[in-house]
């Protein structure tokens, strides 16, 4: 229908937009992080990649040096979304499968319940949980009954008994697992109800026990699920900075996306910030672009098929 | 063959620990709206049912300049991202679907990375633009507006082309040949079709926007931008009352309401295929 300008026409204004409120915005991180500061302390942007000044850039990646104190922020950071991710995992899998496998007729039911946390703000599940934890709280009151308060303070994952939002890690992690499972869980519950169960059955039927049949066939079917699922939870995890922020309030517990937080917003320190940024997308690219590239292979196959 | 669909031993396993998952992710969130209702200032003991943090006559929702505030410029910016983000979406998911040439790759790619960006590197990336580059626009309504709209806007590309995808280009053709030109094919066969996608691309939008934080953070210039999302961030820790429940409680009764309609509304898309494929053996 219609010449080919039709179509371009009516891309015009998304294409126009996305260059500008987009591109044009990721370009002035670099002109930024690659710039200057005035007498004001504010960012002065350098437009020409010929004019760049490195200075801010060499002093940033200075502090990730032994000790420097980004190095002691960005391994915290990773520290914290490995334990989350595989906390996620831990408790992620058997629920996806279930859902997909055993669930029988309640799976509709469940699987809205599955969804439901999604549709819910962020910061009003922390919110739920900070009411909880709160020292007098119904969810610290619950966990000292059942001894695991105790437990926690014996292991060394809590500091002080009560003190559960006192700059914990374990809190912030335990926090960053609530907060992202649910979009970890969906992408993994939808790559195992996908699969072929007929291979399982021709794996049984010539002998394979159930544990080596699940270690053997589902569990690798699975694995783009759990990649998919995986992709998805890191990439906002390590922007974060208000999970720490609300469940910690404590510096001891700064991820990286809190120390961006801190010079973009807070702070004068926007050039050093943007050097952050920068240094930050770039770790994650290679993240992004696996998963643009998976869903977009899943999709020409949902076509072709 | 039960044996056989059932690698794991029991499933009884699977199914305690499926219903401990839902107990925790749904639970805490049950109870902060019940602390809404609260008929006290603390929310953590509770001190008998009331409405009081709605709409009692001092520190209410209804009545407290900075909550009321706050919930009405939640949904000023939800409103204007709505009728910004649904027509430029739609009208990209259009082209994109059918202009297939020189950068059409390029422009894919670019579309679905808002969708993968962490929220703080466009944060700070639109915070830079207003700052240095348009300081004509600057902080506050303005830039959270076009902030929001930049990365809803995959949002209803992707819905919208997912439909497309199902009608095909089928309507169209028997539209042509029946003589139809191309504004009436657009407004007449397409648009009506692509109607429940656009309206559900609509109704995503909107909650999005009335959930998001960070860029809507970081695009804020005083007080009198803040959003109920903002306001659950400044004062969870040190919140007075139990009135910072209720307003989190509006929010999700808005949003749960506005994406049942949406996930209706996407659901009569089953009934629209199958009647779009009898249609179509019938062409």
């Amino acid at each position: 229908m219609g010449s080919r300008w039709t179509w371009r026409t009516l891309s015009l204004p998304g294409v126009a937009w996305l260059s500008v409120f987009f591109l044009v915005a990721f370009y002035a991180v670099i002109a930024v992080a690659f710039g200057n500061q005035d007498t004001l302390s504010q960012p002065v942007p350098f437009w020409k990649p010929w004019e760049w000044n490195v200075g801010y850039m060499i002093d940033t990646l200075k502090n990730f040096w032994h000790g420097g104190p980004f190095l002691t922020v960005s391994l915290r950071t990773i520290y914290f979304v490995v334990i989350a991710i595989a906390l996620s995992l831990l408790v992620g899998y058997p629920v996806a499968y279930f859902t997909a496998r055993h669930a029988g007729r309640w799976k509709g039911l469940v699987l809205v319940a599955l969804i439901v946390p999604l549709w819910i703000n962020y910061l009003m599940r922390m919110l739920a949980w900070i009411n909880l934890l709160a020292p007098g709280g119904w969810g610290s009151t619950v966990l000292h009954d059942l001894g695991i308060e105790k437990l926690f303070l014996t292991l060394g994952l809590l500091a002080e008994p009560g003190g559960w939002l006192n700059g914990q890690p374990t809190t912030v992690i335990l926090a960053l697992v609530y907060g992202y499972i649910p979009f970890f869980i969906l992408p993994l519950f939808v790559a195992i109800d996908r699969m072929d169960w007929r291979q399982l059955e021709a794996a049984r039927d010539l002998g394979a026990s159930p544990l080596s049949a699940f270690v053997r066939l589902t569990l690798p079917l699975s694995v783009p699920g759990i990649l998919a699922g995986m992709v998805l939870i890191t990439l906002p995890m390590f922007g974060d900075y208000y999970t720490a922020d609300l469940v910690s309030a404590s510096t001891q517990t700064n991820m990286i996306g809190n120390q961006i937080d801190e010079f973009m917003r807070q702070g004068s320190e926007k050039v050093t910030g943007a050097a952050l940024t920068l240094l930050l997308s770039l770790f994650l690219l290679v993240l992004m672009f696996y998963y643009l590239r998976t869903t977009r292979r899943a999709g020409t196959q949902a076509a072709e098929a | 063959m039960d044996r056989l669909r059932n690698p794991w031993g029991k499933p009884r396993f699977l199914a305690v620990i499926t219903i401990f998952y839902i107990f925790w992710s749904v639970v805490p969130v049950l109870l902060a709206v019940m602390f809404a209702f609260n008929n006290g200032r603390s929310r953590t003991t509770w001190q008998g049912f009331s409405f009081r943090w709605f709409t009692g006559p001092t520190g209410s929702v209804l009545h407290d300049p900075a909550l009321q505030g706050a919930l009405k410029h939640t949904l000023l910016l939800a409103g204007f991202c709505v009728l910004i983000a649904t027509p430029i979406g739609v009208a990209l998911a259009l082209g994109l679907q059918r202009w297939r040439g020189r950068g059409s790759g390029t422009v894919n790619t670019v579309m679905l990375l808002p969708l993968v960006t962490p929220e703080i590197v466009m944060g700070v990336a639109l915070l830079l633009l207003f700052l240095r580059v348009f300081p004509g626009i600057g902080l506050g309504t303005e830039a959270q507006v076009i902030g929001q709209v930049t990365f809803t806007l995959s949002y209803v590309v992707v819905i919208v082309r997912g439909r497309l995808v199902s009608i095909g280009p089928e309507f169209e053709e028997a539209a042509a040949d029946l003589g139809a030109p191309p504004r009436d094919r657009m407004f007449r066969v397409l648009l009506p079709l692509l109607a429940p996608a656009i309206v559900a691309a609509a109704a995503v939008t909107f909650a999005t926007s009335i959930d998001d934080f960070v860029v809507t953070q970081y695009l804020s210039s005083d007080a009198s931008t803040t959003t109920v999302s903002m306001l659950l961030y400044s004062s969870a820790r040190g919140a007075p009352t139990p009135a910072l429940n209720a307003i989190a409680t509006v929010g999700l009764v808005i949003t749960l309401l506005t994406l049942t309609l949406a996930f209706l509304v996407y659901r009569r898309f089953a009934s629209g295929q199958d009647a779009a494929a009898v249609a179509t053996m019938e062409v």
